[in-house]
Formats: C-alpha cells, structure tokens, sequence
C-alpha cells in the first residue's frame, strides 16, 4: 500500500436497522422490512449511489444479544436475520458496480460449502464478491449444531478463542485452495478428442489440518476475481494473526490517531512475518456514526436513542458523533496513522446511510480523497488489488 | 360428464452437469456465468412454469482413478444461484437440491427460510441423500452412511428443519416503534430436538417465511425412498418418463399416501423428462438422432462401456467391435461419484446381451451406446409433444414434467413459444400465474391456513 495513493477507501457496515439498538424506532427505519429483498436493495443502492467501495452484511447463527456469549431474552431490540450470503446473492443482479461482502461464521460451517458459496456470489455478481469470517464462541450457537462443545470463556483472551482462530486460519486456506483448486482455463470444449475439461487443470487441494480435512476440487469453477476480497474484524493479537496471515482486509477499532498506528505496527509486522510483506493487505478502521450537519443535532439523536433502549450505547470501535466535514477531518487524520481504508457503521441506517453518501462523500471528493466514478468493474479492482495468480498453475508451470 | 381435466405441472431442470448436456454444439454457452441461469428462468418464467430446478454433486466424478472430464464439469451454489434468481424473475419457484448427509439441519433451515423471505415464498427443497465415503472426504462430517441410515438421517434432518421452520408464529414480529416492543415473545424461534441424528436446541433466528415451509421434493427410487416421499414430501423427482413405468410408479406411490393420513393430491410426481422439438415429427425424429451423436461421442461411448465392463478399454475403437473379453465383476468400481454406478446389476449378462445386439445390428461400440442409452423422452413436432405430454398426464403417467433440454440456456426457448400455447390451448396448462407463492402453483395447501379453511368450500 503506497502511502501517497490518494484513494481512501469506504465501506459501510449493513446490520438490521442499524447499529444502535433503538434503532428501528427512529421513523426512518422501517422494522418491519427488514426480512424483505427490497429494504436490502434499497440499503444498497443507497451506498452504491455513494460510490462506496462495498458493504458488508453482519450475520450470525444465533439470535443477536447484548450480552457478549449468552442470549438477553429481550423483545424490545431487532432479533432475527436473514442469511448474509444469500441477502447478497440477492442483491447481486440489482446493482453493478459496488462489492457485496457477506458475513460468514466459520465455526459451524463446512469451507467447502462456503468457498462455492462465495466463488458463485462472485459469479452474480461478476468479481465484486467478498467474504468476512467470524469465529463464535457462543455456547448458544455451539447448540445448535450440537456436533461440538466450546468451553465456556472468561475472556477474550483465552486458548479457546486462540484455538477457534487457528481453525478460522484453516477454514480460510481451505476456501482459498479451492477458489485456485481450477485454472481458470480448465475448462476446453475440445470436441476433437471430446473432452470438456483438461483434467489437468484441476487440482485437488488435500489439506489436513487439525480439525477437518478437505480434498477438492472445488465443483464451482475459479471465480471471476481469482481470490474474492477476504475479511476479518481484529481487536487483539490472535485475530490480527488471522489478517495478517490470511485476509485482504482487516477492520480494526482504534479509538485515536494513537492506536491506529500501534495497531497497524503490529499487523504490519505480523504480515512481514507470515511473509506476505510483498502482498497488499488492507487495514480499514471500523467507526459508528451518527452524522448531523450540526454537530449538536448529531449528539441530541445520540442522546434521544440511547433514552429510549434504557442505556448508554457503547460499542467495540470508536462512536462518533458529528457533522461529515468533521468525520472527514478524523477519517483524514486516521489515514495518516496508516489505516487505508473505513467502514462506517450507521447507527440509524435510515438516517447515517444517507448522511454518508451525500454528505461525507461529496465531502471527501472535494478533499481529492475519493473517487468520483467508478473506477473499476471488480471489487478487487476498486480496492488496487490486483488479481492474484492461481497457486496450483505456478506450481506446475 | 367427463372426468375434468387434469392441469399439467411444468418445471425447468437446468441443464448443467448431466449426461444429456450437450456442450460441443455452437449454440451451448456457459453453465457457470449467471446470465445462462438469468435466460434460463425468464424463459421458464415467461412459459408459465411452475419452477426452476438445480441439481447437486459434491464432488467432481471420476472414472478409472481420474477426474472424469467428457461431460460439462462444474456447477456454481444452489442458495446462491436461486437467491440471485429470485431478483430476475417474480413468480417462478426456485427448488434447489440440497444434501442432508453433509449439512446440518439449523443452517439449511435458516438458507431455506431466508430464501423464501428473499424470493417472497417461491423456495423448494429437494432432499438427497448421497452418502458415499468419496463425497465425505470434502467435509468435516466426512465419512458415509448406509442406506439405511442416510434416509432416517434425511427423515430426522427435515423432521427438524420443520420444527425450526415452525418455531416461529406468524404474528411474531411486532415491530411497535411507540411501545418498544419488537419480539412479541421473548421466546420467538425455541426449539428442542432430541432424536438418533441430531440433539440440538435453541432459538432459531429465522422469522416464519411467507411460504412457512418451503416446498418438499424427493428424488429417490429405493423402497425407503418412496416412503420417505409418501410421508414428508410435497412432490417427487422421479426417473420415470414413459408411460407404462411412470403408470406403474404413480400408482404405486399414490396408494401409499393413504398410511400417512394423505390425500391423493397432496403428492405430485414429476418425473425429468427430455425433449427434442422440430417443424414436423420428422424433422425431430432426425434432429434427435443428431443429438444423441452430440450427447455420445467416441469417447463417451467407451466410457460407458466401462460401466458395465469394469475395466479400462480406453484402447478400443469406439468404432469398432464390443470387446470379446468379461466384464470385471469385482467390488471395486470404475466410475466414483455417479448414480448410475449400480445401474447394471448383471455385468455378465449385459454385456452377453450387448454383444449380441451389436452383432444382429452391425453396431460399432457408439452405435450401440447410442442406440441403448437414454433416448429423448418426447421428440416431435409441437402438436406431437403437447399432444403426448397431455396424455401422460390424463392417464396418471403423472402430474406434470420437470424438462431438461440438452443445451444451456436457450434449450427451453422453443418450446416456451410453441408448446406451452398448445397446452394453454387445450386448457390443461395456465395462461397466468395462480398466486404468489410455489404452494399456489402447485396446489399446495398453505401450512398457516388452518386445514378447516380449505376444506370449508
Ligand atoms: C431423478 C433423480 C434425480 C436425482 N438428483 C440428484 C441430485 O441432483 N443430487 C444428488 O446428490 N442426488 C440426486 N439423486 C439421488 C437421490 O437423492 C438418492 O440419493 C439416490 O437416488 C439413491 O437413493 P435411492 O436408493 O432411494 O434411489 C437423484 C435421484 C433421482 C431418482
């Protein structure tokens, strides 16, 4: 990543009403629509309209909680949600231009199933496909599936979210194996001797590893892009590992100028010593926002909603209350400490989405810090990363 | 009076990995990029049919030890591709063929329910149940089930899937910007199964889809899975596609609704069918010999020999003589990954009987391959096709056709715009839609309307 490149990259976080719990209250929000194809597609025109580089869709498989592990049993919160991966498949055919990065959770999944899933997203959607991994160590979801027992954590800190991890790096090699498991001129048509592949083209991947084995190939052809854009959200040391090692882009949640810059250091290194310091990895920071052409509006909604869900709100990543010109101003400074790119989570999707796409960024275009077309067909193409070579046809070349 | 006519049930199998894919033709495009799927289900669409069909395998055949490269190869996700269907189209129902040996009831569920929110109610299921050790080595389940156990497995997988499907009301999602109240209870979605297969509880996060369940098929042929069909599925895939067997295999799975507290409807029988339509039945007749060349090159027809054969004759001339030696009767087999493994019970007797027909006929080993394997189902002129359809239907051959043309995408194009206004002619097929949903195709009850509501009239 080249630090003069005057791009700055924008995503925006698509979850439910938004990420303020009372939320759907707000007038804008339409609660009801939330399991219907075209809240989705309106959510994400909006954000194409924006020239955003894509949107991701949270997930999860289990109900949404308050609580870190165990459920809340509250009813006055949005509960329930559809498949990410399918929400962006269906979104895919309507829109042209934006990346479409589904949520995965990667400690229940089978890779094989999701690394087709997303090589024919990327398909849909011809090459904006992207994919964020997300381990669970919530006891409720291991219940669900009942095929495996998580012990229980006390902290984020434990071996059992090191070991869920380390599956997570192994989930991720699988779905990239068998993204690269065809060349992508495997398939030949030649009717002279009647073959419709060259069998050689196709590779199986035999991955062994701790928890799973996978032989491949892939059934689903190499997607358009190669390797869609893979993701992960980081706050400490052993998932910073998982981006440094596998992702094309990690969100981080620095709260100043400070950490963003201790936090880059540290995936930087990690990166150097995964040996992957030649490879472009994104490191995007993650912020709510409630944005406001007057700041003191922004900060009475703030104030408004967190009346009405009976508790401040806090989150992970840095909140930020304001107008678009200030928000550009801390996007501008963040970049500096060496973040490449954002995702925005909208506390009021109804409300923030829009103050992002038609005040922050006519906003950052103004600063010749955004682009103002699309630039590229692919999501790895709006990114600058390029498309990677395929692993198997380097080793046999 | 007249018994009144049956209507007919038409859906569309896209052509992807199959034997009768046709890909060495000019006019066959690609089975992978979406605009294939995208023509494929406008057509069905603006056809009237009932719905789009995909197909499963997970993991790519092999034939003598490699990857089997002679038919189309490669296939993109079913969820996905139906998801991104259901943004191209508005009525068609979208059935994928979805495994329950290798997945896990919540999240299948939770792909169906999401499906059916996202497509408003067209989803369908088509419960299979391979289960071989050969697609087990691509997933953390691995391993493989005995007959017997993949079907209680398939029956105890949708007999959960059901009770996460229904364990949300209808009315659960309150939404009350004023009161605060969005969950109704806070209890939405509990469930609790404790069976052979799976224990598992919780809460599921799918709110109750406009068609509350999806849409059942079965597709297998076993004893087992004609009960399965009879007690839990909405229709069948069947195999069978010429009248007497398709009579025969009507009747026999009709007359087992009755044990289950069924009705004769409540059941329809699709059975794949092939087609190829020309100006005049001539024309077709030629036309279908044409394709059964396309779809049986020199290759293929050694290949297909190997079925029965067990071995390697890669180094005989597909135009040339049936080989003079036995068929290897070991347990071992050739071919891996393909249904038609178990197809030939009696090597020794077919490939006697095979050498035989080649001889009497002066056959080379294609024309044999040719001449026995699967030929079209209906070939004929529109008149002839609709003609021939209908009558299936009329005499309980079965309740409609699931149509795999042998070309990606446009296979279906023709018979779109001459067969179907035939059909509609006759008054035996819609000229529109009935409703929204896949059950209002199908005749389906709904599962929310209480079963007093439908019988009342
Ligand atoms: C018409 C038909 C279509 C089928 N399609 C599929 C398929 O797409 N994918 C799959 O894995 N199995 C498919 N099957 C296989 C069945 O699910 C089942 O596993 C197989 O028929 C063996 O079961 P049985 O012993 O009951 O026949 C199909 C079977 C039939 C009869």
């Amino acid at each position: 990543m080249s630090p003069s490149s005057p791009a700055l990259h924008l995503a925006v976080a698509l979850d439910g009403t938004g990420w303020h719990p009372a939320s759907w209250r707000e007038a804008v929000a339409r609660p009801r629509e939330v399991f219907t194809a075209g809240y989705w597609a309106d959510l994400v025109a909006e954000a194409e309209r924006g020239l955003l580089d894509f949107v991701t869709f949270e997930d999860g498989l289990g109900l949404q909680s308050s609580h870190f592990l165990d459920l809340d049993g509250r009813t006055d919160q949005v509960r329930g949600r559809l498949d990410a991966v399918l929400v962006a498949a269906r979104i895919a055919p309507l829109t042209r231009h934006i990346g479409l990065v589904p949520t995965t959770v990667v400690t229940h999944t089978e890779p094989f199933h999701i690394s087709k899933a997303i090589a024919t997203l990327d398909y849909v959607s011809t090459g904006r496909a992207g994919l964020r991994v997300q381990i669970t160590a919530r006891p409720n979801e291991a219940a669900h599936f009942g095929r495996r027992a998580i012990a229980r954590i006390d902290r984020y800190e434990s071996p059992v979210v090191t070991d869920l991890f380390e599956e997570a790096a192994d989930y991720v090699e699988v779905v990239r194996r068998l993204w690269d498991s065809w060349e992508d001129d495997a398939e030949i048509r030649d009717v002279a001797t009647g073959r419709f592949i060259d069998r050689d083209k196709l590779h199986y991947i035999d991955f062994q590893g701790r928890h799973f084995s996978v032989k491949g190939p892939s059934i689903t052809p190499r997607p358009p892009q190669g390797q869609p854009v893979v993701t992960a959200l980081a706050h400490q040391s052993v998932p910073y590992r998982l981006v440094a090692r596998q992702a094309d882009i990690g969100y981080v949640t620095p709260h100043d100028a400070g950490q963003a810059r201790a936090t880059v250091a540290e995936i930087r290194a990690e990166q150097e010593a995964a040996g992957r310091a030649g490879e472009s990895l994104h490191i995007f920071g993650d912020l709510v926002v409630f944005l406001d052409d007057d700041p003191a509006a922004a900060a009475a909604r703030r104030e408004r909603l967190d009346t009405l869900a009976g508790e401040p709100y806090t989150s992970d990543a840095r909140v930020f209350t304001g107008t678009p010109a200030q928000l550009a101003d801390l996007l501008e400074e963040l970049r500096a400490a060496g973040l490449t790119g954002f995702r925005l989570r909208p506390a009021v999707l109804g409300h923030d989405l829009p103050a992002i796409t038609r005040g922050l960024v006519p906003e950052l275009q103004r600063r010749g810090v955004f682009r103002r077309a699309y630039e590229a067909g692919t999501l790895r193409g709006l990114l600058g990363l390029a498309r990677p070579a395929n692993r198997y046809a380097a080793a046999t070349a | 009076m007249s018994k009144p006519l049956k209507q007919i049930h038409l859906a569309a199998h896209f052509p992807g990995v199959n034997n009768t894919t046709v890909w060495s033709d000019p006019k066959a495009g690609s089975h992978i990029e979406f605009s294939s799927f995208a023509h494929f289900a406008r057509t069905a669409e603006r056809a009237k049919f009932d719905f789009l069909f995909l197909a499963e395998g997970l993991r790519l055949r092999e034939q003598g030890g490699t990857i089997y490269d002679l038919d189309v190869v490669g296939r993109p996700d079913t969820f996905t591709v139906l998801a991104a269907l259901a943004a191209v189209t508005e009525h068609l129902g979208l059935t994928g063929t979805i495994n329950s040996t290798f997945n896990e009831p919540y999240e299948v569920a939770r792909q169906f329910a999401s499906l059916d929110h996202l497509s408003g109610g067209r989803s369908a299921w088509n419960v299979v149940t391979s289960w071989d050790a050969f697609t087990g080595e691509n997933f953390r389940r691995g391993g493989f089930l005995p007959q017997q156990e993949r079907y209680s497995r398939a029956k105890e997988f949708l007999a959960t899937a059901n009770e996460l499907f229904d364990s949300w009301q209808v009315d659960e999602i309150v939404a009350d910007p004023a009161s605060g109240t969005f969950l109704r209870e806070a209890k939405a979605g509990a469930f609790v199964h404790t069976g052979q297969h799976f224990d598992i509880h919780g809460q599921f996060n799918v709110p109750r889809s406009p068609q509350g369940r999806p849409v059942i098929f079965q597709a297998g042929d076993s004893e087992e899975g004609r009960e399965f069909a009879a007690s839990d599925a909405d229709a069948i895939f069947s195999r069978y596609a010429t009248l007497q067997e398709g009579q025969a295999f009507y009747t026999d799975v009709k007359n087992r609704l009755a044990k289950y507290g069924r009705g004769h409807d409540q059941l329809k029988i699709l059975p794949a069918a092939t087609f190829v339509l020309g100006d005049t039945d001539a024309e077709a007749e030629e036309l279908a010999k044409q394709v059964r060349r396309q779809q049986v090159s020199g290759a293929t027809a050694i290949k297909h020999l190997e079925f029965v054969w067990n071995r390697d004759l890669s180094a005989y001339d597909p135009d040339g003589p049936l080989p003079d030696i036995d068929p290897d009767v070991g347990e071992h087999h050739i071919a891996r990954g393909r249904a038609q493994v178990r197809m030939y019970r009696d090597p020794l007797a077919t490939a006697r009987a095979w050498r035989e027909l080649a001889a009497a006929n002066n056959w080379s080993i294609r024309d044999l391959v040719i001449n026995t394997g699967n030929r079209q189902n209906f070939v004929g002129s529109p008149e002839t096709i609709a003609r021939t359809l209908n009558d299936f239907v009329q005499a309980d051959a079965s309740d409609g056709f699931i149509l795999v043309p042998h070309i990606t995408p446009g296979g279906l194009d023709a018979f779109a715009d001459t067969v179907v206004p035939l059909l509609q002619e006759q008054g035996v097929f819609r000229t529109e839609y009935e409703g929204p949903t896949l059950r209002d195709h199908l005749g389906l009850a709904h599962p929310d309307d209480s079963g007093s509501a439908r019988v009342a009239s």
